[in-house]
Order: C-alpha cells, then structure tokens, then sequence
C-alpha cells in the first residue's frame, strides 16, 4: 500500500515538508512578507524534528550564519524577499567565493526598494545573474506551484552538494501564497561529510574556508575553475517544461506565477485555432537555452511574459536573435495580468499576420 | 617577549601563505603577532588544537590563517560572530574563536557581536583594539581617540564631527547574557602576562560551555601611529588605557546557565508523520464529473472566508480535482474585504486568479456590488440574504438566496455561515457527498472545538437544501 499523502498547503510551507525531507539541518531566517510562512514553518518543524531554526537579526546575520554553518558541513537553507536578497548579496558573493552548499529561497515582491508585497519577478538579474560581486553564478529553480516548491527545495540540497553552490528558489508572492494539493517525498535525505569542511575534530583541522586568494595568480585560476563549475553545470543539468510546443507558432517563455497565467493563455488559444505553445524554464540557471533555440526556429513569435521590465526576456531576445522575432509582455509593480490579457494580445498579432 | 618557542599550534611554514613562506605579514612591533602566539600557546595547553575552528576577520588579521594550525573559516567584515553562531549550531564541542579588529567588531559589525553576545554563543571573542585601521593604511576607527590624527582625521579626529572613541567591553556590559568581559593591554611585558590569564580563562569558559566571552584587547599598531614599537607602547599607556581603561567587567553571566533544549533528530518514519500530521486528505472514491469551477467567495475579514476556501478546496481534492486556493484580503487583515480563489478542475489548472468567476459566494453587501459584474454568463451567485438585502440585478446568472448568517446564528458561530453556503452550493451541483464533507471537515476548521458545530450546520444546511430549493 502506498502510504502517499496529500495535503493542501501553501507554496511557502511546502518548502518547508522539502527542505525537511532533503535533509537540511539549519534554518536561519528574518521576517519578511510574502516570505514569511516559511520561517513560521521552519521555527516549528525544524525545531520539533531536532534540526535547528534560529531568527537572526538581520539577513546579514542570516546569510552569514549560513556560511558558518554550510562551512562546518550541515545543510542549511533560508527564505527571504528582494529587500532581505539584496542585504544578503554580500554573504552570497563570499558563500560563491568560498564554494559553500546554501538553499535560499526568494519569495519574490514589488521592488524597488520597499515596494510592495504584490509579486513582481524583478529579481531574476540579481539571482540569476550573480547580485554580489564578482563573477559568480548560483543554480536558480524556478517553481510554478505548491508541489514544485517542496520538489525542488528537496533537490536543491543534493544540487548544493554535488557542486558546492547556492541553489536559489526564485518564487513569487502568489506561488508562495497559493495552496495546492502537496505530497510529500518519499525519502528523508542526508547530507555526507565533506572532505573539505570544518568537522572542528583532527582530520578537518587543515581545512580552511576562505573566499581569499592575495596572489593574483591563484585568485585568477580558483575564478577560472568557478567559471568551469558553471559551464559543466549548464552542460550536465537543465529542468523546463512544455506545454504544446512542437508546432507552436506563438511561443510563450514564462516562469513561476506568469507561466500558470500563460498556460491559461495557450488553452484558449488553441481552442481558438491558434497555434500557442508555452516553454516554461523550470531552472533559469541553468536555462534551456538549446531547446529555446530549437523552438525558435520553428516560431513565428517568441513571447517573453514576465512580471519585471524585461529581465528574462533581455535572456531570450540574446538566444533569439537572427532566429525569430520576440516580443515583451511586461507588468510591473505588484500587477499580475488576465489570462485574457495575453490571449488577445497574441490573437491581435495572428490576425495581423493572417491579414 | 614572553613566549620562547613556537607554539606547536603554530605552523612552521606558513603555507597557507604559499609554499615555504616563514615570516609573518605584521609589521614589526605589531601587537597581533603576540596576541596569535598567547592563542596559539593555550590551544595546546588546554588541548583543543583539533576542535577549534578559528574565525578570521577583515582586517590585518584576516590572515590569521596563516599561521595557526586549526580549522579555518574566514568572513565577511565585521560578521565573524554571525558565522561563529551558525558553526555552533552545527557543532556543539568546536571551540570557536573569533578574533576581530576595531573596524570589523565594533564599526562595521556592531550588529552581529551585540547579538551574539546576547544570545550568550558559546564563543570567545578576542576584540583587539588598536584606535585605527591596520590594513587599508591607517583611517579612522571607532575606537580612535579625540584628537588623534588619521588619514580621514588628518586634523585630528573631533567628536563633534567624526564621534566619539567606542568602549566595546563597557558596551558589552550593558548585555545581560555574557559570562564574561575584560580589558587587556599589550603595553608592558607584566600586562602581556595578565593577557595570557585573560586569554585562558576565556578559552575555558567555553570549553565549560558557560556561554559567551568577550576579551578586549589594547594594542600597538605602530607603523599607523607612526611610531617605532617602543614609542607605540608608552603612548599606549599615556593615552589609550585612560580612555580604555584595563580591568575586569565581569565574572559570570547575570543570567542563568544556558540550557540545551534541541530535541532528538527524528528519522524518516516519524519526520512523515510529524509533517503530514492532521492534513491528510483522504483519497475519494466517488469519481468527480468533468468539471471546472471558479469560485470566489468573499466577505468582510472575519467572516471565515479564507477558511471557507480551504475547505473548499480540500473537498475537491477528496473528489479527485486539481485545486488552486488563493487568497486576497483589502488593505486592511479584518474588518476589510477578504476574499478566496478557488478553483477546482479534472485538468491541470494554469492561472489560479479568479477574474471571471462561474461561482460567486458573496457573504457580504460590498463583496456581491464588487464581484457581480465579474460572474460569467451561465454562472451562479450565491447571496447571503441575512446581510445582503440588494438583488442580484444581472439576468443571466443563478441565483440563490440563502439566509446563511440567519440560520448560523443558532450555533453561536457566525463563520459557519460558510459552511451552511458552501453545503447548499455542493448540493445544488450535484457534487456533494455527505461522507467526503464529514472527513474534510476537521481538515479545515482551525479550532477543533468548532468542528461539531460545523458539522451540525451542515446538516442543517442539507435538510434547508431539501426543504426548500428541491
Ligand atoms: S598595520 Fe598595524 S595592526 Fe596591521 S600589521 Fe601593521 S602594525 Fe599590525
């Protein structure tokens, strides 16, 4: 008999049943809306499994409490927004420095600054395309429901692990907010020892956890080796999904609460006789660049669809270039558009080409 | 110099520096290399060599490192206390030892030490204090004195402008939780050897897990003084230990003994039954007709709606749907307008937004003016006539009007006004099952005291359904 259990909860506890099951002994959190569920949900099933959850006292305290932590060998994780993201941007460029394991999940909101606590997917440049300084990349999932939030948390340890790097979640306020049915994973993982971390016993004790290098020589071969790590990542690992692709004249590219909104939209239009498809990244890095291409190619349109001013699209119009023309549909500042708002938009340009 | 051999958790070559390397990178006369080697010698001497983790900092001694055979980690400026806190959850008999200069403990980093010391982390910090920053050539530092000329104090440093020197121990006393606090200095051979006393019984305050220590330590930057080391040291005791003066804060912590309350690391079986605990939905064996259903349901905050959607949704989950629950609320938590999404479907469902609605469940006045336009054609509205006493004015719609707040008033609880709408809505599809409902139920009332009284607002609701819309 399977003991397979569904539960409805939210995006944002999901990950917690995730982390729990994947093994992370460590959660350090600070309060912040739409984010703050998973430290509620951490603070109590972290602490009654016998993990650890500690409040810090700011996300500065908490990225570098990860550090000490992901140094000494455990599994750790936090769940922040943009403003706690972009406080954190320091420990992550050392945790990248340094090649430490982390989950952080990014509950995305309105930005800049305050904004609001409506989602917005303004923070994929600084996710995806490092946010601290230096030339650094973190592996970046993208879930678009309850059930990917607790998946992919899951996998994100045994990803950290394997290659020494953070492993943002890069959700949304209302993928965070929204419950689902959730079922739980089958296996509670573990982490192994580290050959490289810090045990504080006799064979640990030559290692070091440094993100400096003086000599520029060895600065430059540990950043080249870095640069390696990213590029073996992107050639061995790689999630999206399809939806109606193969002969898609109007190809949709969206992820997380945007790509749910454009599932919708393809649904509709197809019953309309319109060829959409919709390529949903489930990681933007590494992102499906070769199959993008490859769908191009056969597209009249490739679509970005994001809530931000064009951050993932600036990606797909790069990929794209020379092959299909793109387009942007954009929102801002907390605004999540109608399914119908996509689909006439597509339906105007097919009757413009039909014309 | 007191010390006449190398301490053995000293390297002999330093190749963390690269190959070979033998000397150190202080400066002559600097007051770390002494204060490494009183460190250094106690890690053998108390025997915690293999268990120590050394915290380097963002300063000249950042490259502590280099020098002292133990575990390593190096961080951020000014978040030494930060890192040391997330090793001592992960391990409980490291020794840890954070060694932070002027800039990085008491400018940069006053957050992370205040709190750690709050916290009362079973660490030792060395706080080393040299009124100036080391490594990047001589600025201001918190802790630089009135007057003293740096190079962004080059007229002398003015409290009125630049602040005032910062006393860390004095700070550090203000906080309840550490076992220990005291100042040193590094200005005479005598007071060397008071250090090392200072230095040990903080080293053994942690190895008897008493909590947090904290050592302040005075000491000679000559070469950004712009002294040679002999003048360094008698400046030192002319003008830095008057301002900081050299003494004992405190003994032991003015707090209890902390106490270890982390619980048992649960194994796979019951971390399963610890997160699936209360919300399994039970697996419906009815076979659902092909269907999507929009529903909004909206209300005052308050009235259960969120809650109202939850169960809502974990029925048809039980029935074998895909659901999508969201919520929305006005701008303010209660008294506003709240409102819940939910969608269930026999196909994967995209957008969990509700904008055209193919049920609306309005329990208040605002709620059906705002959401009415919205029904799609075909659809239904359902009104909460105790409280709504405007018509529905749209004609393609269904209607129906059901005295919900009345009838829940008998159970003393208003919010079961949801379940009594939600049962005659089940009902009036054709997708309501007694048995599935009594099951979800407890799955999505909050308090489990109310679980009765919504059951029996249930069947009320049903024989209302059978007596008067049949
Ligand atoms: S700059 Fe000052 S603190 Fe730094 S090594 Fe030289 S003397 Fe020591």
């Amino acid at each position: 008999m399977s003991e397979k259990v569904k539960q409805l909860i939210k995006g944002n506890e999901a990950v917690i049943y995730g982390a729990l099951m994947g093994g992370a002994t460590h959660f350090f959190g600070y309060p912040i809306t739409p984010a703050s569920e998973i430290a509620h949900g951490a603070a109590r099933y972290f602490t009654l499994s016998g993990r650890h959850f500690l409040q810090a006292e700011s996300e500065v305290a908490v990225i570098n409490m990860l550090y000490g932590a992901a140094g000494a060998g455990a599994r750790v994780m936090t769940a922040s927004s943009g403003p706690g993201m972009s406080l954190m941007a320091e420990g992550l460029s050392y945790i990248a420095g340094a090649e430490l394991p982390c989950v952080v999940v990014d509950v995305q909101r309105a930005g800049p600054g305050l904004g609001n606590i409506w989602p917005e997917q303004s923070d994929y440049n600084i996710t995806v395309k490092g946010g601290g300084h230096g030339n650094y990349k973190s592996i970046v999932m993208a879930p678009h429901s309850a059930q990917e939030m607790c998946d992919f948390t899951y996998q994100a340890f045994e990803l950290a692990d394997k290659y020494r790097i953070t492993v943002i979640i890069l959700a949304d306020a209302y993928i965070g907010q929204m419950m689902e049915a959730v079922e739980i994973p089958e296996k509670l993982l573990e982490g192994e020892r580290k050959d490289w971390a810090l045990y504080a016993d006799k064979e640990s004790r030559e290692n070091l956890v440094t993100s400096i290098l003086m000599d520029p020589q060895l600065q430059s071969e540990h950043n080249w080796k870095l640069q390696d790590k990213y590029e073996r990542i992107s050639r061995e690992f790689c999630l999206w999904d399809e939806l109606e692709c193969d002969d898609a004249e109007y190809l949709l590219v969206a992820y997380g609460i945007s790509s749910r909104i454009c599932h919708s939209a393809v649904e509709e239009l197809r019953k309309k006789g319109i060829k959409a498809g919709l390529l949903r990244p489930k990681t933007l890095f590494p992102f499906p660049e070769e199959r993008l291409k490859e769908l191009a190619g056969s597209a009249s349109k490739v679509i970005s669809a994001e809530l931000s001013n064009g951050q993932m699209a600036a990606d797909v119009e790069r990929l794209c270039g020379g092959i299909c023309p793109t387009e942007r549909l954009c929102w801002l500042g907390g605004i999540v558009p109608s399914v119908q708002e996509i689909s006439e938009k597509i339906e105007s340009w097919a009757e413009g080409e039909s014309k | 110099m007191i010390v006449k051999e190398k301490p053995k958790a000293f390297y002999d070559t330093f190749e963390r520096k690269g190959a070979g390397q033998k000397v150190t990178h202080y400066c002559p006369g600097c007051g770390h290399g002494t204060a490494h080697k009183l460190i250094a010698e106690l890690l053998v001497e108390l025997d915690i060599q293999d268990r120590t983790i050394f915290l380097s900092p963002v300063g000249c001694s950042v490259f502590a490192y280099y020098y002292m055979d133990t575990g390593n980690i190096q961080c951020a400026h000014g978040r030494a206390p930060a890192v040391g806190t997330g090793i001592r959850r992960t391990h409980k008999d490291a020794i840890l030892i954070s060694y932070q200069g002027d800039g990085d403990l008491a400018a940069i980093g006053t957050a992370e030490i205040i709190h750690a010391a709050n916290r009362g982390e079973n660490m030792t910090v060395f706080f080393i204090n040299n009124a100036i920053y080391g490594m990047t050539g001589g600025q201001m530092a918190p802790t630089t004195l009135e007057g003293q000329k740096t190079l962004t104090t080059p007229l002398g440093r003015s409290s009125g402008r630049d602040g005032n020197p910062i006393g860390m121990a004095e700070l550090m006393n203000a906080i309840k939780a550490p076992v220990y606090i005291e100042r040193v200095s590094l200005s005479t051979a005598g007071k060397v050897l008071k250090a090392r006393k200072v230095f040990k019984k903080a080293l053994e305050n942690q190895i008897e897990k008493k909590g947090f220590s904290f050592v302040e330590v005075l000491s000679p930057c000559p070469i950004n003084w712009k002294m040679d080391p002999v003048e360094a040291r008698s400046w030192m005791q002319a003008q830095l230990e008057p301002i900081y003066p050299v003494k004992n804060f405190r003994d032991e912590s003015l707090l209890p003994p902390p106490h270890d309350d982390t619980l048992p690391q649960m194994e796979e079986k019951e971390m399963k039954q610890l997160l699936s605990a209360g919300g399994a939905i039970p697996e419906g064996k009815n076979p659902a007709p092909d269907l999507e259903q929009r529903v909004k349901i909206a209300g005052f905050g308050g009235q259960g709606v969120l809650s109202a959607g939850v169960l809502l949704a974990n029925y048809a989950i039980a029935r074998g749907y895909q659901a999508t629950w969201l919520p929305s609320y006005g701008p303010e938590m209660r008294g506003g307008k709240a409102n819940a999404s939910v969608i269930f479907s026999s196909r994967a469902i995209g957008s969990p937004v509700v904008a055209v609605p193919n049920v609306l469940i309005a329990l208040n006045t605002p709620s059906l003016i705002s959401f009415e336009p919205d029904v799609e054609r075909g659809g239904l509205i359902m009104v909460n006539s105790t409280l709504i006493s405007d018509k529905v004015k749209r004609e393609d719609v269904d209607v129906l009007y059901i005295p919900a707040s009345e009838m829940a008033k008998e159970s003393g609880v208003m919010a079961t006004a949801n379940v009594i709408m939600l049962t005659i809505y089940l009902k009036y599809k054709g997708l309501a099952d007694t048995e599935i409902l009594k099951k979800i139920l407890p799955l999505s009332v909050k308090r489990k005291d109310a679980v009765a009284v919504n059951l029996k607002m249930m069947e009320k609701a049903l024989t209302y359904f059978e007596e008067e819309l049949t």
